[in-house]
Formats: structure tokens, C-alpha cells, sequence
């Protein structure tokens, strides 16, 4: 029995990262390090309004003063900040309007990762910012969109034409203050994506940013911002790869997401970063910070996300749940193969009354990958009725990987109800045998196991995501085993 | 179409099956008894291709080839199908899906396209009023908290959706209530045909009067030790395994 077990798993080779290739096209790359210098000569680069540069550098200034946390069940080489270029940018296209401007490099890249540009070809109901390094290359179905009032463009767009927007909500939900990489990312980002959806609006299609670094040596930071106004309602979906290099790169991002009464959003990651290589050489650092508010009565935010790549992952998409009966969910499947390690979770802030939140998290871990999850029920005093359930599953293919689970539960409420189950579970060679009886082998037979492992989660992408996403998780398995 | 000569196989270094012979023809049903730990499951998990039972002599031929050159998964396309004594459980995968990837698989090694959506739910539909298994129960995971009689039920489906040349049933009429038992049985009995064989390993005479076999073995310690007809199931049923062992034991 055991070594059936470790033959299947040592049968687990190193899967090809398909996302890996480079693009050549001229950038337009900042020296390495960081400064004050260096933040305002972003800012002027984006011709950006004073109050986002007074933010920058209120940010800056209080990072300096920081220092790195390590609090996460992590091990790693720390960054060295001064080693980063901060903006990098292809070069001469500042802001393409038409199609006909973009490189078609860049055109090429993103259709090599299935993100067709050209809105004839893009997948139907859904619209695409694109950004590539440090900048938003194209967004489709803007003026669509805009038709019903719904603005979605490049965050840098966002700043010229909705400064007032912006500077009404920026760091409402994710202040600079936040913590270390937040901060760095309020100095340094660059561009990202923004979102408003009026009131009473259900947007007709998925909205989608694509975030893909290029350039080597520069590190990615950028930052979303959704704003769904009162009864308004969106679905909106992240993407994001890097090609395969050898020194380790930085993504500290930065969503926030304000959902006001009766609100509806629903945010989805496909997150497939490069992972490194199965000796854990290169890989990229993903140090995310992700929170909505439901700010309004009866408001819903909720998070999915599929974690397949990184070579590090830091990130906890967290729900504020303000307003009376309003409803957090998060969804999460992460798998850590090779060296990998991942620390992620969520954190529920119940504040209003009869909140309600649930937590599904399934962690996958292979190789000699470490995969935790680190999540944070709170109830204040004032929450009365607040709920939450928590589900925990971690599957583990191989001994040689761990899995850890870190939750943590504030209750200042004696009516509250909190509920957190866990599970460790092994692929068994029962299962694969099973399955292969009936024709599978057992590379079908594992991700097969696993899609259903991860199933109550998949469950929660839209449609063509899912399909993706299920996809995603046999590449990440395939050669795993024999 | 099956024909084992001395086959012998063990587990973690114990011996289990220890000089095997078996001949079954197109057409033929055999009926494997013996008492517990005698090695029957594992005769079927040999003949599945089960990699943690290693076969340490004896070769099996199947329609002219080399079964154990084959991995279990070819062997299940190739027509080899086994109702499990003890059905495995997949969390998250419904029976839909878990036998649409089986029957495709099964389609791709005889070159043929992927099943086409309505034909698939057809066929489902056609196998599971065989089995008289509630339509519900396809959404559901496999095997999971599915009753003993439903696990059986679903083996007996599955094996009516893959129609195998060579199916091995193993206890498949344990834990099934009277009229389950005439369901599942009969469901074999339809599959039967004049080009398909089967194996069938049961404790009790009774599925016997419904699954007729044509030949009845007795496998003791690792070994075929009496072959017979019918009436030896009964002689089973009425003095136990005692004279056989006592018979086995004195040679
Ligand atoms: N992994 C294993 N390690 C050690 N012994 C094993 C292993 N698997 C099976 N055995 C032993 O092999 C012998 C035969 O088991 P098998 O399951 O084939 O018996 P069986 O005839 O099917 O019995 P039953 O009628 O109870 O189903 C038993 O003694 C069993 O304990
Ligand atoms: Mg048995």
C-alpha cells in the first residue's frame, strides 16, 4: 500500500508551466530602487492628480518606518527592495484606443494565454483590462459598458477622467497604513483596474482584468478598485501569469471593494503565477491584500479563488460586514506543488447585526509544498446574530508536503454562532484503483479525484471560468503521477 | 477467452495465491467459493491488475494476449471489468461524470469519438432501469454515503455501461436485501451473452439459484482445491468447508 502511494506520487514529475514565455518588445524600465524620488517620478509619469501623489508619498513615508512581517507559516529570501524597478511599462503606448496601435507582440501575448483582445473574439459577456507589467494595455467593451453607466477602464484612466471617484474611495477599505507590502504597493503601483457600477445596475457581463508580468527584475504592483453602488450587481474575474525566470519576483497588489446597500459583487482569482521550478529556483512573490466592506444593509461580497501558482503566496481576501444582514462568503482551493508554499485564509469582520458569512477553503498540497490556511472570524459587540460557518479540507498527495490550518475566532457577541469544521484527507490507492478499474489511468484518476475534492468551489466561478480553473488544476497535477 | 496457469502472487512479501488454474470460455459463468482469507479478492484484484499484488509466477492469458503485460487501466478497456467487494467512495465526482470519463476512455482505445451528450444520458438512463437504480442517485458522489445495497447496485450499473467482456463480481450479492438481490442478478443476467464470460465469488448458495453457473470452484489457501457443478455449492451449503480443508490438509 505505501509504496503504491509513493510510486503514484513519485511518478509526479515537474508539470510544464504553459504560461512561461517571454515577450520581446521595447520597455520602458526604471532603475532599480526605491526613493522619494522614485515615487514621484511615477506619479509624474502618469501625469497624476496632486492628491494621488500626496497619497503616494504618505504611504512611502510610513513604509520606511515599517518592517516586514513574518508572522506566516512561510520561509523565504526577504526582497531586497532596493534590487526592484518599480515601473516598467512597453515602450511609445502610453493608452491604446484602438487595436491598431498595440504592439502585435502584445496582441500575440495575450492570445497565446487565451485572452483575445479583439472584442470579435473575446469570449461573449465578458470585458478585459489588460495589464502588462506596470500599465493597462487595453480595455474592451468600454463604451458597451459605459452605455449603462458602468465605468470600467485602466486605474491610470480612472485618475485622469474620475479623479473625484477615486479620490472618494481610495484606501476607504485598504488604508496605506494597512501593513508593510500594502503600503509599498499605495507608494509604488502603477496601474490596475477600476470599476463603478451605479445604482440599480446589474452589469451584463463579466468584468475581467488579465495581469501579466513581462519585464525581468521589476516587480508588479498594482492596485483594483470596485465600487458597486446601492442594488447594483457584478461578477468580476482576475487572471494573472508571468513567464519563467530564474530570480524570484515581486506582486504586491492592492482590491478594494465597497458594496453599498443590497449591493452584489462577486470577485474571482484564477491566480497561476509562475511557481518557480521544481527545485524552487524563481517563482513569483505574491503579497496580496484583498478586502471589501459591505458597507450597506443587506450587501453580499463574495471571494473565490483558485490559487495554482506563485512561489510564495501571502493573501487573505477579507469581508468588513458593516451593514445589517449583509453576507460575506469566500471560496478558496490552493494547491502547492515542488517547493511551493502558500499562507492564505480570509477574515470575516462581523460589525452589523445578523451578518452572515461562510467559509469553504480546500487546500491541496503535493511534492514538498507547504499550504496553510490562516483565517479570522470576528464579532463585535454589536453584531447580535452573527453567523459563520467555516469548512477546512486539506488533501495531501504525498508525505513529504504539510498542511496547517490557523483559525482564529474573536466572539464579543453571545448571540453569535460560530462553526469551523476541518478535514485532512489522502488520495488513497483504493481510489486511484478504483478508477483506473474502470478505465482511467492514474494521472486521470488523481485530478479526477481532485476536481471533485475542489468541486464545492469550482462551483462558485462562473461558467467559463470553471471550465478553465478545472483545467488549470489537472495541469498543475499532470505528470504527477504514473 | 481467460486461461490462468499457475499463478502466484503476493502482498508485502506474504504469499497469497499460490499456484492458480482456471480456464473460462465464451459464454461460461463460474462461481468461486471458499472460506474467508482464502484469496479470492485477491484472485480478482490480480486479474484487475492491482499493482500492489505482485504476481511472482504464472502467466494469464486473455483472448490472446498477455493480461499481465497490461496496466489496469488498459486491462478495463480491453474488457476486463470488477464489481468491487467493497466499493471505494469519491467525494465531489457524481456517477455522471465518473462514468462519462470511463465510457470515453473506454471509446478513445477503440478509436472512437467521445460519447455525444444526449447518447450518454441515454445510455445511463437505459442502464440504470436495468439495475432498477433511482434516477437521483447518478448526481450523486460515488459511492458516497450510498447504502451497502446501493454501493452493489452501482457496481452491477457501471459494469452494464462498460459491458465487459470478462466481468468479476466479488460478493456482489453481500448485503443485498431479497428483492435487491433478484434485481442485481437478473441485471447479469441480461448482460449475458454468448461472447462475454463471468466470474462470481459468493459465500452463499443462494445467488446461485439466480445466477446460474456453469461450473462452481472452491479456493483454499491460495489454490483451486475442488471444481464441480452445482450440486457442490449445495453439499458447501449444508456441511461448511471443513471436509474440504481436512481433505486439502491431509494431502
Ligand atoms: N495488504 C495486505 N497485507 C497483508 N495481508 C493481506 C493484504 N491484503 C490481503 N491480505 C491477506 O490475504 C489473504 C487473502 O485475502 P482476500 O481478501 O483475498 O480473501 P477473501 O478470500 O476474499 O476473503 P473474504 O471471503 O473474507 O472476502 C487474507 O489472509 C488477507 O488478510
Ligand atoms: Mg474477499
Amino acid at each position: 500500500m505505501k509504496k503504491d502511494d509513493d510510486k503514484i506520487i513519485n511518478e509526479f514529475a515537474n508539470k510544464e508551466y504553459e504560461a512561461g514565455f517571454t515577450t520581446e518588445i521595447d520597455m520602458d524600465v526604471f532603475p532599480k530602487g526605491l526613493s522619494e524620488n522614485i515615487v514621484r517620478a511615477i506619479s509624474a509619469k502618469k501625469e497624476e492628480p496632486e492628491f494621488m501623489l500626496e497619497f503616494r508619498l504618505k504611504a512611502f513615508r510610513y513604509w520606511k518606518k515599517m518592517s516586514e512581517p513574518n508572522w506566516a507559516h512561510l520561509s523565504y529570501k526577504k526582497p531586497d527592495f532596493q534590487d526592484i524597478s518599480y515601473y516598467a511599462a512597453p515602450k511609445n503606448t502610453p493608452k491604446f484606443n484602438s487595436l491598431d496601435e498595440v504592439d502585435p507582440e502584445l496582441l500575440d501575448t495575450f492570445e497565446k494565454l487565451g485572452i483575445p483582445l479583439d472584442e470579435q473574439k473575446v469570449l461573449a459577456g465578458v470585458a478585459v483590462d489588460a495589464v502588462i507589467d506596470s500599465v493597462s494595455v487595453h480595455t474592451t467593451f468600454r463604451e458597451t459598458l459605459l452605455e449603462k453607466g458602468i465605468i470600467f477602464c485602466s486605474f491610470s484612466d480612472a485618475l485622469k477622467e474620475y479623479p473625484k471617484l477615486i479620490k472618494k474611495y481610495l484606501g476607504t477599505v485598504v488604508p496605506y497604513s494597512d501593513n508593510y507590502y500594502a503600503a509599498l504597493n499605495a507608494a509604488v503601483f502603477s496601474d490596475g483596474s477600476f470599476a463603478y457600477i451605479p445604482k440599480g445596475v446589474k452589469c451584463p457581463m463579466e468584468l475581467s482584468t488579465y495581469f501579466r508580468i513581462n519585464a525581468a527584475n521589476t516587480g508588479q504592483f498594482e492596485r483594483t478598485l470596485l465600487v458597486a453602488d446601492a442594488g447594483s450587481k457584478v461578477s468580476y474575474l482576475e487572471g494573472c501569469t508571468a513567464p519563467v525566470r530564474d530570480e524570484n519576483q515581486l506582486h504586491a497588489a492592492v482590491v478594494e471593494i465597497v458594496a453599498m446597500e443590497n449591493a452584489d459583487v462577486k470577485y474571482s482569482t484564477v491566480q497561476n503565477w509562475y511557481p518557480g521550478d521544481k527545485n524552487g529556483k524563481g517563482g513569483i512573490y505574491n503579497f496580496v491584500t484583498k478586502r471589501g466592506i459591505c458597507r450597506g444593509a443587506n450587501s453580499k461580497i463574495s471571494w473565490t479563488q483558485v490559487e495554482t501558482g506563485s512561489a510564495i503566496t501571502w493573501k487573505y481576501p477579507s469581508t468588513i460586514l458593516k451593514g445589517d444582514n449583509s453576507i460575506g462568503e469566500f471560496y478558496s482551493v490552493a494547491v502547492t506543488n515542488n517547493m511551493q508554499q502558500a499562507d492564505t485564509g480570509t477574515k470575516m469582520i462581523h460589525l452589523g447585526r445578523n451578518t452572515k458569512s461562510t467559509i469553504v477553503s480546500k487546500g491541496i498540497s503535493l511534492g514538498h509544498s507547504s499550504n496553510s490556511y490562516r483565517g479570522l472570524v470576528t464579532v463585535a459587540k454589536n453584531a447580535s446574530n452573527a453567523r459563520n460557518f467555516s469548512q477546512c479540507d486539506s488533501l495531501l498527495i504525498g508525505d513529504k508536503c504539510g498542511a496547517h490550518t490557523f483559525p482564529y475566532i474573536e466572539v464579543n457577541n453571545q448571540t453569535a454562532t460560530v462553526e469551523h469544521e476541518a478535514t485532512t484527507s489522502k488520495i488513497s490507492e483504493d481510489q486511484v484503483f478504483y478508477c483506473q478499474q474502470r478505465g482511467l489511468d492514474s494521472e486521470s484518476a488523481v485530478s479526477l479525484i481532485v476536481n471533485g475534492f475542489a468541486k464545492e468551489v469550482l462551483n462558485q466561478l462562473p461558467m467559463e471560468f470553471a471550465v478553465e480553473a478545472q483545467k488549470l488544476l489537472s495541469l498543475t497535477l499532470e505528470g504527477s503521477v504514473g | 477467452m481467460l486461461t490462468i496457469n499457475n499463478l502466484h502472487a503476493s502482498v508485502d512479501g506474504k504469499k497469497i495465491l499460490n499456484g492458480i488454474n482456471l480456464e473460462v470460455k465464451k459464454g461460461e459463468v463460474h462461481a468461486i467459493m471458499g472460506p474467508n482469507g482464502s484469496g479470492k479478492s485477491t484472485l480478482a484484484s490480480v486479474l484487475a491488475g492491482r499493482e500492489k499484488f505482485q504476481v511472482t509466477a504464472g502467466n494469464i492469458d486473455f483472448d490472446g494476449i498477455d493480461l499481465l503485460e497490461l496496466s489496469s487501466e488498459v486491462r478495463s478497456r480491453e474488457g476486463i471489468f470488477l464489481a468491487f467487494q467493497y466499493p471505494v467512495e469519491i467525494p465531489g465526482v457524481s456517477i455522471t461524470n465518473f462514468m462519462k470519463a470511463a465510457v470515453n476512455e473506454h471509446r478513445k482505445h477503440k478509436g472512437l469519438e467521445p460519447i455525444a451528450p444526449s447518447a450518454f444520458l441515454r445510455l445511463m438512463k437505459e442502464k440504470k432501469a436495468l439495475v432498477e437504480m433511482e434516477a437521483k442517485l447518478s448526481n450523486r458522489s460515488v459511492n458516497e454515503g450510498f447504502s451497502g445495497g446501493e454501493k452493489k447496485k452501482n457496481e452491477i450499473f457501471q459494469m452494464a455501461m462498460l459491458e465487459p467482456k470478462l466481468a468479476v463480481l466479488d460478493e456482489t450479492d453481500s448485503g443485498l436485501d431479497i428483492d435487491a438481490l433478484r434485481i442485481v442478478a437478473n441485471g447479469v443476467n441480461k448482460l449475458k451473452t454468448s461472447e462475454n464470460a463471468s466470474i462470481v465469488i459468493t459465500h452463499y448458495q443462494r445467488l446461485l439459484d439466480y445466477i446460474v453457473p456453469d461450473i462452481i470452484h472452491v479456493l483454499y489457501n491460495g489454490r483451486i482445491v475442488k471444481t464441480g457443478g452445482r450440486e457442490l455449492a449445495l453439499e458447501l451449503e449444508e456441511k461448511g468447508y471443513d471436509w474440504i480443508k481436512k481433505e486439502d490438509d491431509g494431502k
